[in-house]
Protein backbone atom coordinates (compact mmCIF):
# COMPACT_ATOMS: atom_id res chain seq x y z
CA UNK A 1 0.00 0.00 0.00
CA UNK A 2 1.15 3.74 -0.08
CA UNK A 3 0.05 5.25 2.60
CA UNK A 4 -0.19 9.45 2.75
CA UNK A 5 0.79 11.00 6.15
CA UNK A 6 -2.27 12.83 7.73
CA UNK A 7 -0.32 14.39 10.42
CA UNK A 8 3.22 13.83 12.06
CA UNK A 9 3.52 14.73 15.36
CA UNK A 10 6.76 14.82 17.33
CA UNK A 11 6.38 13.88 21.01
CA UNK A 12 8.51 15.94 23.81
CA UNK A 13 10.70 12.23 24.24
CA UNK A 14 11.66 12.56 20.55
CA UNK A 15 9.29 9.66 19.66
CA UNK A 16 7.43 10.11 16.44
CA UNK A 17 3.54 9.10 16.04
CA UNK A 18 2.33 8.61 12.91
CA UNK A 19 -1.18 9.09 11.12
CA UNK A 20 -1.65 7.67 8.04
CA UNK A 21 -3.99 6.95 5.05
CA UNK A 22 -4.61 5.35 1.55
CA UNK A 23 -3.02 7.62 -0.74
CA UNK A 24 -6.25 6.29 -3.21
CA UNK A 25 -8.46 7.28 -0.73
CA UNK A 26 -9.45 3.90 0.18
CA UNK A 27 -10.35 1.60 3.10
CA UNK A 28 -7.33 0.66 5.41
CA UNK A 29 -7.56 -3.22 5.48
CA UNK A 30 -8.65 -4.73 8.64
CA UNK A 31 -5.86 -5.34 11.03
CA UNK A 32 -5.78 -7.49 14.61
CA UNK A 33 -3.64 -5.81 17.32
CA UNK A 34 -0.06 -7.14 17.51
CA UNK A 35 0.05 -7.71 14.06
CA UNK A 36 2.72 -5.25 12.24
CA UNK A 37 3.32 -3.57 8.83
CA UNK A 38 6.45 -3.37 7.40
CA UNK A 39 7.51 0.37 6.32
CA UNK A 40 10.18 1.26 3.39
CA UNK A 41 12.18 4.52 4.51
CA UNK A 42 12.87 5.24 1.01
CA UNK A 43 14.34 8.62 2.25
CA UNK A 44 16.85 7.13 4.25
CA UNK A 45 20.02 5.39 3.34
CA UNK A 46 19.06 2.16 4.09
CA UNK A 47 17.77 -0.72 1.95
CA UNK A 48 15.41 -3.26 3.68
CA UNK A 49 11.86 -2.32 5.01
CA UNK A 50 11.26 -2.38 8.98
CA UNK A 51 8.86 -3.60 11.13
CA UNK A 52 6.64 -1.71 13.21
CA UNK A 53 3.54 -2.51 15.37
CA UNK A 54 0.24 -1.55 14.69
CA UNK A 55 -0.45 1.61 17.10
CA UNK A 56 -4.07 1.74 16.19
CA UNK A 57 -5.99 1.24 13.41
CA UNK A 58 -9.37 2.88 12.17
CA UNK A 59 -11.37 2.88 8.65
CA UNK A 60 -9.41 5.18 7.39
CA UNK A 61 -6.04 5.23 9.50
CA UNK A 62 -3.06 3.35 10.27
CA UNK A 63 -1.14 5.08 13.44
CA UNK A 64 2.53 4.24 14.33
CA UNK A 65 4.44 4.75 17.47
CA UNK A 66 8.24 5.17 16.19
CA UNK A 67 11.12 5.66 18.24
CA UNK A 68 13.88 7.16 16.65
CA UNK A 69 16.84 5.12 17.11
CA UNK A 70 18.81 4.36 14.07
CA UNK A 71 19.14 4.72 10.31
CA UNK A 72 15.46 4.26 9.15
CA UNK A 73 13.60 5.57 11.84
CA UNK A 74 15.69 8.53 12.05
CA UNK A 75 14.88 9.24 8.82
CA UNK A 76 11.28 9.08 9.53
CA UNK A 77 12.04 12.59 11.38
CA UNK A 78 11.92 14.25 7.99
CA UNK A 79 8.55 13.49 6.97
CA UNK A 80 5.50 15.97 7.04
CA UNK A 81 2.02 15.63 6.40
CA UNK A 82 1.03 15.09 2.69
CA UNK A 83 4.41 12.79 2.39
CA UNK A 84 3.95 9.02 1.44
CA UNK A 85 5.54 5.59 2.65
CA UNK A 86 5.39 2.26 1.38
CA UNK A 87 4.03 -0.04 4.22
CA UNK A 88 3.30 -3.79 3.38
CA UNK A 89 0.61 -5.08 5.81
CA UNK A 90 -0.88 -5.76 8.23
CA UNK A 91 1.87 -9.01 8.55
CA UNK A 92 2.00 -11.55 11.58
CA UNK A 93 -0.40 -12.79 13.74
CA UNK A 94 -1.21 -10.65 16.59
CA UNK A 95 -2.41 -11.18 20.25
CA UNK A 96 -5.10 -13.51 21.87
CA UNK A 97 -8.12 -11.36 22.58
CA UNK A 98 -10.94 -14.38 22.56
CA UNK A 99 -11.49 -13.57 26.43
CA UNK A 100 -14.73 -13.65 28.22
CA UNK A 101 -16.83 -10.78 29.39
CA UNK A 102 -15.35 -9.99 33.14
CA UNK A 103 -11.66 -11.68 32.52
CA UNK A 104 -8.90 -9.92 34.18
CA UNK A 105 -5.61 -8.95 31.22
CA UNK A 106 -2.65 -7.19 32.07
CA UNK A 107 -1.15 -5.38 29.05
CA UNK A 108 2.58 -5.06 30.01
CA UNK A 109 4.77 -2.30 27.91
CA UNK A 110 8.65 -1.88 28.21
CA UNK A 111 9.52 1.65 26.12
CA UNK A 112 8.36 1.40 22.56
CA UNK A 113 6.72 -1.87 23.45
CA UNK A 114 3.80 0.21 24.30
CA UNK A 115 3.20 0.68 20.79
CA UNK A 116 1.13 -2.50 20.11
CA UNK A 117 -0.73 -2.42 23.62
CA UNK A 118 -3.24 0.62 22.80
CA UNK A 119 -5.00 -1.26 19.79
CA UNK A 120 -5.24 -4.25 22.09
CA UNK A 121 -6.51 -2.39 24.93
CA UNK A 122 -8.81 -1.05 23.23
CA UNK A 123 -10.18 -4.34 21.65
CA UNK A 124 -10.39 -5.91 25.01
CA UNK A 125 -11.97 -2.81 26.58
CA UNK A 126 -14.45 -3.37 23.85
CA UNK A 127 -15.07 -7.23 24.74
CA UNK A 128 -15.85 -6.07 28.06
CA UNK A 129 -12.17 -7.64 29.82
CA UNK A 130 -11.00 -6.15 32.86
CA UNK A 131 -7.85 -4.55 31.24
CA UNK A 132 -4.81 -3.08 33.35
CA UNK A 133 -1.78 -1.62 31.96
CA UNK A 134 1.96 -1.42 33.17
CA UNK A 135 4.33 1.02 31.13
CA UNK A 136 7.97 0.74 31.80
CA UNK A 137 10.13 3.30 30.59
CA UNK A 138 13.89 4.52 31.40
CA UNK A 139 12.64 8.10 31.67
CA UNK A 140 9.47 9.79 32.10
CA UNK A 141 7.28 8.57 29.33
CA UNK A 142 5.10 11.13 26.80
CA UNK A 143 1.84 12.38 28.84
CA UNK A 144 0.03 12.45 25.44
CA UNK A 145 0.83 8.29 25.58
CA UNK A 146 -1.04 7.75 28.89
CA UNK A 147 -3.40 10.27 28.60
CA UNK A 148 -4.36 8.15 25.16
CA UNK A 149 -4.63 5.32 27.21
CA UNK A 150 -6.68 6.17 30.44
CA UNK A 151 -8.93 7.34 28.46
CA UNK A 152 -9.57 3.56 27.52
CA UNK A 153 -8.66 1.69 30.89
CA UNK A 154 -6.34 1.81 33.48
CA UNK A 155 -2.65 2.54 33.22
CA UNK A 156 0.41 2.60 35.67
CA UNK A 157 3.69 3.95 34.87
CA UNK A 158 7.09 2.82 36.11
CA UNK A 159 10.12 4.31 35.58
CA UNK A 160 14.11 3.45 36.28
CA UNK A 161 15.33 7.08 37.10
CA UNK A 162 11.67 7.33 39.50
CA UNK A 163 11.01 10.58 37.31
CA UNK A 164 7.77 9.87 36.64
CA UNK A 165 4.96 6.70 38.51
CA UNK A 166 6.52 3.99 40.28
CA UNK A 167 10.08 4.00 40.91
CA UNK A 168 11.22 0.64 39.63
CA UNK A 169 10.73 -2.04 36.73
CA UNK A 170 7.32 -3.30 35.84
CA UNK A 171 7.82 -6.54 37.44
CA UNK A 172 8.40 -4.63 41.13
CA UNK A 173 5.11 -2.66 40.73
CA UNK A 174 2.49 -3.52 43.64
CA UNK A 175 -0.07 -4.11 40.60
CA UNK A 176 1.89 -6.62 38.68
CA UNK A 177 1.58 -9.53 41.29
CA UNK A 178 -2.02 -8.84 41.70
CA UNK A 179 -3.95 -11.89 40.25
CA UNK A 180 -5.02 -12.19 36.24
CA UNK A 181 -6.04 -14.56 33.87
CA UNK A 182 -3.68 -13.46 31.47
CA UNK A 183 -0.87 -11.45 30.76
CA UNK A 184 0.31 -10.11 27.52
CA UNK A 185 4.13 -8.11 27.09
CA UNK A 186 5.59 -6.41 24.53
CA UNK A 187 9.61 -4.85 25.01
CA UNK A 188 13.21 -5.55 25.65
CA UNK A 189 14.23 -9.19 25.46
CA UNK A 190 15.40 -8.67 29.36
CA UNK A 191 12.29 -7.07 30.70
CA UNK A 192 9.82 -9.84 28.62
CA UNK A 193 11.76 -12.55 30.03
CA UNK A 194 11.18 -11.20 33.60
CA UNK A 195 7.82 -10.95 33.47
CA UNK A 196 7.26 -14.17 31.65
CA UNK A 197 9.35 -16.09 34.53
CA UNK A 198 7.31 -14.20 36.98
CA UNK A 199 4.26 -15.24 35.66
CA UNK A 200 4.74 -18.53 34.74
CA UNK A 201 5.85 -18.78 38.48
CA UNK A 202 2.69 -17.86 39.61
CA UNK A 203 0.81 -20.19 36.93
CA UNK A 204 -0.38 -17.12 34.64
CA UNK A 205 -0.72 -17.79 31.21
CA UNK A 206 0.41 -15.47 28.75
CA UNK A 207 2.16 -13.87 25.08
CA UNK A 208 5.04 -11.78 24.69
CA UNK A 209 5.67 -10.10 21.83
CA UNK A 210 9.02 -10.23 19.59
CA UNK A 211 11.25 -8.22 18.19
CA UNK A 212 13.71 -10.28 16.09
CA UNK A 213 15.19 -8.24 13.14
CA UNK A 214 13.40 -9.04 10.09
CA UNK A 215 14.60 -8.71 6.40
CA UNK A 216 10.97 -9.64 4.51
CA UNK A 217 8.55 -9.51 7.44
CA UNK A 218 6.45 -12.33 5.11
CA UNK A 219 8.44 -15.90 6.13
CA UNK A 220 10.12 -16.22 2.85
CA UNK A 221 13.86 -14.98 3.94
CA UNK A 222 13.58 -17.19 7.14
CA UNK A 223 16.27 -14.63 9.17
CA UNK A 224 13.79 -13.67 11.91
CA UNK A 225 13.76 -17.07 13.36
CA UNK A 226 13.15 -17.32 17.49
CA UNK A 227 13.88 -21.01 18.61
CA UNK A 228 10.52 -22.53 20.20
CA UNK A 229 9.63 -25.90 21.18
CA UNK A 230 8.48 -26.41 17.58
CA UNK A 231 12.46 -26.07 16.45
CA UNK A 232 12.95 -22.33 14.42
CA UNK A 233 10.33 -20.39 13.78
CA UNK A 234 9.90 -17.19 11.83
CA UNK A 235 8.88 -14.55 14.35
CA UNK A 236 7.46 -12.50 11.39
CA UNK A 237 5.15 -15.20 10.35
CA UNK A 238 4.12 -17.32 13.48
CA UNK A 239 4.48 -14.38 15.74
CA UNK A 240 5.25 -11.52 16.32
CA UNK A 241 3.12 -12.69 19.31
CA UNK A 242 3.82 -16.11 21.09
CA UNK A 243 2.51 -18.09 24.15
CA UNK A 244 4.41 -18.32 26.91
CA UNK A 245 4.45 -22.02 26.85
CA UNK A 246 6.05 -22.06 23.39
CA UNK A 247 9.30 -20.61 23.86
CA UNK A 248 12.46 -21.80 25.57
CA UNK A 249 13.14 -19.09 27.49
CA UNK B 1 4.18 -7.21 -28.92
CA UNK B 2 7.10 -8.26 -27.97
CA UNK B 3 8.31 -11.45 -27.26
CA UNK B 4 9.93 -11.62 -23.99
CA UNK B 5 10.18 -15.93 -23.93
CA UNK B 6 14.08 -17.47 -23.74
CA UNK B 7 15.27 -20.59 -23.69
CA UNK B 8 17.54 -22.73 -21.04
CA UNK B 9 18.43 -25.13 -23.64
CA UNK B 10 15.27 -27.13 -24.41
CA UNK B 11 13.70 -25.37 -21.34
CA UNK B 12 10.90 -23.00 -22.52
CA UNK B 13 10.67 -19.78 -20.05
CA UNK B 14 7.29 -17.60 -20.75
CA UNK B 15 9.95 -14.65 -19.54
CA UNK B 16 13.56 -14.65 -18.34
CA UNK B 17 12.08 -13.40 -14.63
CA UNK B 18 12.57 -15.79 -12.41
CA UNK B 19 13.32 -15.50 -8.26
CA UNK B 20 16.55 -16.39 -6.33
CA UNK B 21 16.46 -19.55 -4.22
CA UNK B 22 16.27 -18.23 0.19
CA UNK B 23 14.49 -15.27 -0.86
CA UNK B 24 10.96 -16.24 -2.05
CA UNK B 25 10.01 -19.15 0.09
CA UNK B 26 8.08 -21.85 -1.47
CA UNK B 27 6.95 -19.25 -3.95
CA UNK B 28 3.35 -19.49 -1.77
CA UNK B 29 4.78 -16.64 0.22
CA UNK B 30 4.06 -14.37 -2.52
CA UNK B 31 0.90 -15.02 -3.88
CA UNK B 32 -1.16 -12.34 -1.89
CA UNK B 33 1.00 -10.06 -3.99
CA UNK B 34 1.88 -11.52 -7.32
CA UNK B 35 0.23 -14.19 -9.66
CA UNK B 36 3.10 -16.92 -9.82
CA UNK B 37 2.42 -17.47 -13.12
CA UNK B 38 3.07 -14.92 -14.44
CA UNK B 39 7.13 -15.60 -13.93
CA UNK B 40 9.35 -16.95 -15.78
CA UNK B 41 9.86 -19.42 -13.43
CA UNK B 42 10.82 -19.66 -9.50
CA UNK B 43 13.20 -21.45 -7.42
CA UNK B 44 12.23 -22.44 -4.34
CA UNK B 45 13.98 -22.30 -0.73
CA UNK B 46 17.13 -24.67 -0.67
CA UNK B 47 16.34 -28.10 0.01
CA UNK B 48 18.43 -30.80 1.62
CA UNK B 49 18.05 -34.63 2.24
CA UNK B 50 16.99 -34.12 5.71
CA UNK B 51 15.22 -31.23 7.40
CA UNK B 52 17.56 -28.98 8.54
CA UNK B 53 17.49 -25.87 11.35
CA UNK B 54 20.00 -23.90 10.03
CA UNK B 55 22.25 -21.17 12.27
CA UNK B 56 21.56 -19.25 15.27
CA UNK B 57 19.86 -15.80 15.45
CA UNK B 58 20.90 -13.02 14.39
CA UNK B 59 21.43 -14.42 10.89
CA UNK B 60 20.96 -11.10 9.14
CA UNK B 61 22.71 -7.87 8.97
CA UNK B 62 21.99 -5.16 6.45
CA UNK B 63 25.23 -2.96 5.48
CA UNK B 64 25.14 0.07 2.50
CA UNK B 65 23.09 -1.40 -0.57
CA UNK B 66 23.18 -4.95 0.87
CA UNK B 67 22.54 -7.09 3.68
CA UNK B 68 24.84 -10.06 4.75
CA UNK B 69 22.51 -13.51 5.76
CA UNK B 70 23.74 -16.52 7.32
CA UNK B 71 20.19 -18.44 7.61
CA UNK B 72 22.09 -21.66 6.99
CA UNK B 73 19.70 -23.73 4.42
CA UNK B 74 16.85 -24.24 7.09
CA UNK B 75 14.82 -26.28 5.49
CA UNK B 76 12.03 -29.30 6.04
CA UNK B 77 13.94 -31.74 3.38
CA UNK B 78 12.99 -33.17 0.68
CA UNK B 79 10.34 -35.40 1.89
CA UNK B 80 8.58 -32.31 3.65
CA UNK B 81 8.75 -30.59 -0.03
CA UNK B 82 7.30 -33.77 -2.10
CA UNK B 83 4.62 -34.10 0.16
CA UNK B 84 3.40 -30.54 1.81
CA UNK B 85 4.73 -28.39 -0.88
CA UNK B 86 4.65 -29.64 -4.71
CA UNK B 87 1.09 -30.44 -4.73
CA UNK B 88 0.53 -26.39 -3.92
CA UNK B 89 2.81 -25.08 -6.85
CA UNK B 90 3.38 -28.07 -9.64
CA UNK B 91 0.29 -27.15 -11.57
CA UNK B 92 2.05 -23.31 -12.00
CA UNK B 93 2.11 -21.87 -15.99
CA UNK B 94 5.35 -20.32 -14.54
CA UNK B 95 8.28 -23.16 -13.78
CA UNK B 96 9.48 -24.28 -10.23
CA UNK B 97 12.82 -25.16 -9.87
CA UNK B 98 13.83 -26.87 -6.70
CA UNK B 99 17.22 -25.28 -5.40
CA UNK B 100 19.32 -28.65 -3.96
CA UNK B 101 22.19 -28.24 -1.43
CA UNK B 102 24.03 -30.71 0.58
CA UNK B 103 26.74 -31.50 2.28
CA UNK B 104 28.02 -34.98 0.72
CA UNK B 105 27.68 -35.80 -2.67
CA UNK B 106 25.75 -38.86 -1.52
CA UNK B 107 23.37 -36.68 -0.36
CA UNK B 108 22.56 -34.05 -3.25
CA UNK B 109 22.17 -37.60 -5.30
CA UNK B 110 19.71 -38.91 -3.06
CA UNK B 111 17.97 -35.83 -2.97
CA UNK B 112 17.85 -35.39 -6.67
CA UNK B 113 16.59 -38.61 -7.06
CA UNK B 114 13.87 -38.40 -5.60
CA UNK B 115 13.00 -35.04 -7.06
CA UNK B 116 13.11 -36.76 -10.23
CA UNK B 117 10.38 -39.28 -9.08
CA UNK B 118 8.24 -35.80 -9.62
CA UNK B 119 7.10 -36.07 -13.55
CA UNK B 120 6.43 -32.23 -13.57
CA UNK B 121 9.54 -30.75 -12.07
CA UNK B 122 11.29 -29.75 -15.24
CA UNK B 123 14.93 -27.87 -13.41
CA UNK B 124 16.62 -28.42 -10.49
CA UNK B 125 18.93 -25.74 -9.40
CA UNK B 126 22.55 -27.46 -7.71
CA UNK B 127 23.62 -25.29 -5.08
CA UNK B 128 27.63 -25.83 -4.94
CA UNK B 129 28.07 -22.64 -3.26
CA UNK B 130 26.37 -22.24 0.14
CA UNK B 131 28.77 -19.78 2.04
CA UNK B 132 26.97 -20.56 5.12
CA UNK B 133 27.18 -24.09 6.20
CA UNK B 134 30.23 -25.63 7.07
CA UNK B 135 30.65 -27.86 3.49
CA UNK B 136 27.76 -26.42 2.37
CA UNK B 137 28.46 -27.18 -0.86
CA UNK B 138 30.61 -24.73 -1.03
CA UNK B 139 33.78 -26.87 -0.57
CA UNK B 140 32.42 -28.39 -4.15
CA UNK B 141 32.07 -24.87 -5.48
CA UNK B 142 35.64 -23.53 -4.77
CA UNK B 143 37.35 -26.46 -6.84
CA UNK B 144 36.99 -27.90 -10.53
CA UNK B 145 37.44 -31.16 -9.42
CA UNK B 146 34.93 -30.89 -6.65
CA UNK B 147 32.29 -28.91 -8.41
CA UNK B 148 33.08 -31.77 -11.12
CA UNK B 149 32.63 -34.54 -9.45
CA UNK B 150 29.47 -33.04 -7.33
CA UNK B 151 27.73 -32.45 -11.02
CA UNK B 152 28.31 -35.61 -12.97
CA UNK B 153 27.21 -37.51 -9.69
CA UNK B 154 24.10 -35.99 -9.98
CA UNK B 155 23.65 -35.93 -13.84
CA UNK B 156 23.61 -39.85 -13.67
CA UNK B 157 20.28 -39.44 -11.00
CA UNK B 158 18.84 -36.16 -13.09
CA UNK B 159 17.22 -36.87 -16.22
CA UNK B 160 16.10 -33.22 -17.12
CA UNK B 161 17.22 -29.86 -17.10
CA UNK B 162 19.96 -28.95 -14.64
CA UNK B 163 21.38 -25.74 -13.46
CA UNK B 164 24.26 -25.67 -11.43
CA UNK B 165 24.50 -22.23 -9.08
CA UNK B 166 28.04 -20.84 -9.35
CA UNK B 167 30.02 -19.48 -5.86
CA UNK B 168 31.46 -15.85 -6.64
CA UNK B 169 33.99 -17.02 -3.78
CA UNK B 170 36.76 -18.41 -6.19
CA UNK B 171 39.52 -17.68 -7.80
CA UNK B 172 38.23 -18.23 -11.74
CA UNK B 173 35.04 -18.44 -11.84
CA UNK B 174 35.00 -18.72 -15.33
CA UNK B 175 37.21 -22.16 -15.00
CA UNK B 176 34.63 -23.77 -12.60
CA UNK B 177 31.92 -22.98 -15.09
CA UNK B 178 33.91 -24.82 -17.70
CA UNK B 179 33.91 -27.77 -15.65
CA UNK B 180 30.62 -28.27 -14.72
CA UNK B 181 29.78 -27.49 -18.04
CA UNK B 182 31.89 -30.58 -18.95
CA UNK B 183 30.25 -32.45 -16.31
CA UNK B 184 27.23 -32.89 -17.87
CA UNK B 185 25.15 -29.35 -16.64
CA UNK B 186 22.76 -27.57 -19.26
CA UNK B 187 23.21 -23.68 -17.75
CA UNK B 188 24.66 -21.89 -15.11
CA UNK B 189 23.12 -19.69 -12.48
CA UNK B 190 25.47 -16.65 -10.76
CA UNK B 191 26.16 -15.36 -8.21
CA UNK B 192 25.36 -16.74 -4.93
CA UNK B 193 26.30 -14.64 -2.31
CA UNK B 194 29.78 -13.21 -1.41
CA UNK B 195 30.99 -13.70 1.68
CA UNK B 196 31.32 -11.03 4.32
CA UNK B 197 31.10 -9.89 7.57
CA UNK B 198 30.06 -6.77 9.55
CA UNK B 199 30.88 -5.50 13.33
CA UNK B 200 29.30 -4.09 15.84
CA UNK B 201 31.28 -1.93 16.90
CA UNK B 202 29.21 -0.45 20.26
CA UNK B 203 28.94 -3.95 21.56
CA UNK B 204 32.32 -5.29 20.01
CA UNK B 205 30.65 -8.25 18.43
CA UNK B 206 30.46 -9.45 14.79
CA UNK B 207 26.50 -8.82 13.78
CA UNK B 208 25.87 -12.25 12.41
CA UNK B 209 25.80 -15.20 14.30
CA UNK B 210 28.21 -17.15 12.55
CA UNK B 211 30.67 -14.67 12.20
CA UNK B 212 30.68 -14.87 8.40
CA UNK B 213 28.07 -15.10 6.22
CA UNK B 214 26.61 -13.78 2.21
CA UNK B 215 27.05 -10.70 0.74
CA UNK B 216 23.47 -9.77 -1.18
CA UNK B 217 21.67 -6.79 -2.65
CA UNK B 218 22.48 -4.39 -4.90
CA UNK B 219 26.25 -4.03 -3.38
CA UNK B 220 26.89 -6.77 -5.21
CA UNK B 221 25.52 -6.03 -8.88
CA UNK B 222 28.60 -4.92 -10.50
CA UNK B 223 30.73 -7.97 -9.26
CA UNK B 224 27.95 -10.27 -10.61
CA UNK B 225 27.86 -8.32 -13.97
CA UNK B 226 31.26 -8.70 -14.63
CA UNK B 227 31.39 -12.65 -13.73
CA UNK B 228 28.30 -13.49 -16.32
CA UNK B 229 29.56 -11.75 -19.16
CA UNK B 230 33.01 -13.40 -18.84
CA UNK B 231 31.06 -17.03 -18.19
CA UNK B 232 28.77 -16.30 -21.03
CA UNK B 233 32.20 -15.72 -23.72
CA UNK B 234 33.54 -18.84 -22.16
CA UNK B 235 31.20 -21.84 -21.94
CA UNK B 236 28.54 -23.20 -24.58
CA UNK B 237 25.66 -23.45 -22.36
CA UNK B 238 23.20 -20.74 -20.94
CA UNK B 239 23.93 -18.76 -18.53
CA UNK B 240 21.72 -17.44 -15.57
CA UNK B 241 22.40 -14.26 -14.55
CA UNK B 242 21.83 -12.90 -10.65
CA UNK B 243 22.80 -10.33 -7.51
CA UNK B 244 21.65 -7.28 -7.08
CA UNK B 245 18.99 -6.73 -9.39
CA UNK B 246 16.39 -4.48 -8.50
CA UNK B 247 14.44 -3.85 -11.66
CA UNK B 248 14.10 -3.83 -15.26
CA UNK B 249 17.40 -1.78 -16.18
CA UNK B 250 19.58 -4.15 -14.44
CA UNK B 251 18.14 -7.20 -15.65
CA UNK B 252 19.05 -5.59 -18.95
CA UNK B 253 22.49 -5.32 -17.72
CA UNK B 254 23.06 -9.12 -17.13
CA UNK B 255 21.28 -9.98 -20.40
CA UNK B 256 23.34 -7.45 -22.49
CA UNK B 257 26.44 -8.91 -20.63
CA UNK B 258 25.02 -12.67 -21.76
CA UNK B 259 22.08 -13.84 -19.53
CA UNK B 260 19.65 -16.13 -20.71
CA UNK B 261 17.78 -15.41 -17.81
CA UNK B 262 18.25 -13.44 -14.38
CA UNK B 263 17.18 -14.34 -11.10
CA UNK B 264 15.63 -11.69 -8.48
CA UNK B 265 17.01 -12.40 -4.78
CA UNK B 266 16.90 -9.89 -2.54
CA UNK B 267 14.74 -7.33 -3.70
CA UNK B 268 11.78 -9.04 -3.13
CA UNK B 269 12.22 -8.10 0.64
CA UNK B 270 11.71 -5.12 -0.02
CA UNK B 271 9.13 -4.83 -2.92
CA UNK B 272 7.23 -7.97 -2.98
CA UNK B 273 5.86 -6.97 -6.58
CA UNK B 274 9.35 -6.40 -7.54
CA UNK B 275 9.43 -9.14 -10.44
CA UNK B 276 6.08 -8.43 -11.99
CA UNK B 277 7.43 -4.91 -12.59
CA UNK B 278 10.88 -5.87 -13.73
CA UNK B 279 8.68 -8.19 -16.37
CA UNK B 280 6.64 -5.12 -17.11
CA UNK B 281 9.68 -2.72 -17.50
CA UNK B 282 11.55 -5.32 -20.03
CA UNK B 283 8.24 -4.83 -22.18
CA UNK B 284 8.26 -1.32 -21.68
CA UNK B 285 11.93 -1.25 -22.39
CA UNK B 286 11.96 -3.20 -25.85
CA UNK B 287 8.63 -0.86 -27.03
CA UNK B 288 10.49 2.12 -26.33
CA UNK B 289 13.49 1.43 -28.18
CA UNK B 290 11.93 -1.42 -30.96
CA UNK B 291 12.88 -4.36 -29.71
CA UNK B 292 10.52 -6.99 -30.79
CA UNK B 293 12.51 -10.11 -29.48
CA UNK B 294 13.81 -9.28 -26.06
CA UNK B 295 16.84 -12.24 -26.50
CA UNK B 296 18.08 -10.29 -29.27
CA UNK B 297 19.53 -8.45 -26.76
CA UNK B 298 21.46 -11.23 -25.21
CA UNK B 299 24.97 -11.03 -24.87
CA UNK B 300 25.84 -8.15 -27.02
CA UNK B 301 28.33 -6.70 -25.16
C1 LIG C 1 7.34 -6.97 14.93
C2 LIG C 1 8.10 -5.71 15.28
C3 LIG C 1 7.39 -4.60 15.66
C4 LIG C 1 8.07 -3.41 15.97
N1 LIG C 1 7.33 -2.33 16.33
C5 LIG C 1 7.94 -1.16 16.56
C6 LIG C 1 7.18 0.01 16.86
O1 LIG C 1 5.95 -0.01 16.92
N2 LIG C 1 7.84 1.16 17.07
C7 LIG C 1 9.22 1.23 16.99
O2 LIG C 1 9.76 2.32 17.17
N3 LIG C 1 9.96 0.15 16.73
C8 LIG C 1 9.36 -1.05 16.48
N4 LIG C 1 10.12 -2.16 16.18
C9 LIG C 1 11.58 -2.04 16.13
C10 LIG C 1 12.00 -1.39 14.82
O3 LIG C 1 11.71 -2.27 13.76
C11 LIG C 1 13.51 -1.10 14.83
O4 LIG C 1 13.74 -0.11 15.78
C12 LIG C 1 13.98 -0.61 13.48
O5 LIG C 1 14.00 -1.67 12.57
C13 LIG C 1 15.35 0.00 13.55
O6 LIG C 1 15.70 0.43 12.27
P1 LIG C 1 16.75 1.61 12.05
O7 LIG C 1 17.12 1.64 10.61
O8 LIG C 1 16.21 2.85 12.61
O9 LIG C 1 17.97 1.15 12.92
P2 LIG C 1 19.38 0.49 12.46
O10 LIG C 1 20.18 1.66 11.94
O11 LIG C 1 19.06 -0.58 11.49
O12 LIG C 1 19.87 -0.05 13.78
C14 LIG C 1 20.27 0.74 14.90
C15 LIG C 1 20.68 -0.17 16.03
O13 LIG C 1 19.56 -0.90 16.52
C16 LIG C 1 19.77 -2.30 16.41
N5 LIG C 1 18.50 -2.89 15.99
C17 LIG C 1 17.80 -2.60 14.87
N6 LIG C 1 16.66 -3.31 14.80
C18 LIG C 1 16.63 -4.07 15.91
C19 LIG C 1 15.72 -5.03 16.42
N7 LIG C 1 14.57 -5.36 15.80
N8 LIG C 1 16.04 -5.65 17.58
C20 LIG C 1 17.18 -5.35 18.23
N9 LIG C 1 18.08 -4.43 17.80
C21 LIG C 1 17.82 -3.81 16.67
C22 LIG C 1 20.83 -2.47 15.38
O14 LIG C 1 21.59 -3.66 15.56
C23 LIG C 1 21.69 -1.23 15.60
O15 LIG C 1 22.59 -1.41 16.64
C24 LIG C 1 9.48 -3.36 15.88
C25 LIG C 1 10.18 -4.49 15.49
C26 LIG C 1 9.52 -5.67 15.18
C27 LIG C 1 10.28 -6.86 14.74
C1 LIG D 1 18.22 -14.72 3.04
C2 LIG D 1 18.86 -15.38 1.85
C3 LIG D 1 18.81 -16.78 1.75
C4 LIG D 1 19.40 -17.43 0.66
N1 LIG D 1 19.32 -18.81 0.56
C5 LIG D 1 19.83 -19.43 -0.55
C6 LIG D 1 19.68 -20.85 -0.73
O1 LIG D 1 19.08 -21.55 0.09
N2 LIG D 1 20.23 -21.42 -1.84
C7 LIG D 1 20.88 -20.68 -2.78
O2 LIG D 1 21.35 -21.24 -3.79
N3 LIG D 1 21.03 -19.34 -2.64
C8 LIG D 1 20.51 -18.71 -1.55
N4 LIG D 1 20.65 -17.33 -1.42
C9 LIG D 1 21.38 -16.58 -2.46
C10 LIG D 1 20.42 -15.95 -3.46
O3 LIG D 1 19.67 -16.93 -4.14
C11 LIG D 1 21.18 -15.11 -4.49
O4 LIG D 1 22.14 -15.93 -5.14
C12 LIG D 1 21.91 -13.94 -3.86
O5 LIG D 1 21.16 -13.38 -2.82
C13 LIG D 1 22.25 -12.84 -4.87
O6 LIG D 1 21.09 -12.28 -5.44
P1 LIG D 1 20.38 -10.93 -4.91
O7 LIG D 1 21.45 -9.92 -4.74
O8 LIG D 1 19.38 -10.59 -5.96
O9 LIG D 1 19.74 -11.29 -3.62
C14 LIG D 1 20.07 -16.67 -0.34
C15 LIG D 1 20.10 -15.27 -0.22
C16 LIG D 1 19.50 -14.62 0.83
C17 LIG D 1 19.56 -13.12 0.92
S1 LIG E 1 11.75 -11.60 8.17
FE1 LIG E 1 11.95 -12.90 6.48
S2 LIG E 1 11.16 -14.72 7.29
FE2 LIG E 1 10.76 -13.35 8.88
Amino acid sequence: MILRLERVEHLPSGWLWLILSQADGSLMPMMNPGQFVEVGVDRSEVLLNRPISIYNRTDRTLELLVAPIGRATKALRDYEAGDTLRVIGPLGQGFRSDFAPGSKVLLVGGGVGIAPLYYQACELVKKGVETEVIFGMRTAPDQAIIDRFAEVCDIKVCTDDGSAGFHGLVTAHPDFGKAKDYIQVCGPKPMMKACLKDAVSRGTEGEVSLENMMACGLGACLCCVEKTVKGNVCVCKEGPVFKFDQLTW
Amino acid sequence: MVDLSTKLKDLELQNPVLTASGTFGFGTEYSDFIDLDSLGGFVVKGTTLEARQGNDYPRMAETPMGMLNCVGLQNGGVEHFIEDIWPSIKDCKSVPVVNVSGARIEDYVACSERLAELEGLKAIELNISCPNVKQGGMAFGTTCSGAHDVVSAVRNVWPRHLIVKLSPNVTSIVEIAKSVEDAGADSVSLINTLLGMAIDVERRRPMLSTITGGLSGPAVKPVAVRMVWQVAHAVGIPVVGLGGIMNANDALEFIMAGASAIEVGTANFINPRVTIEIIEGLKAYCERHGVTRLMDLRGII
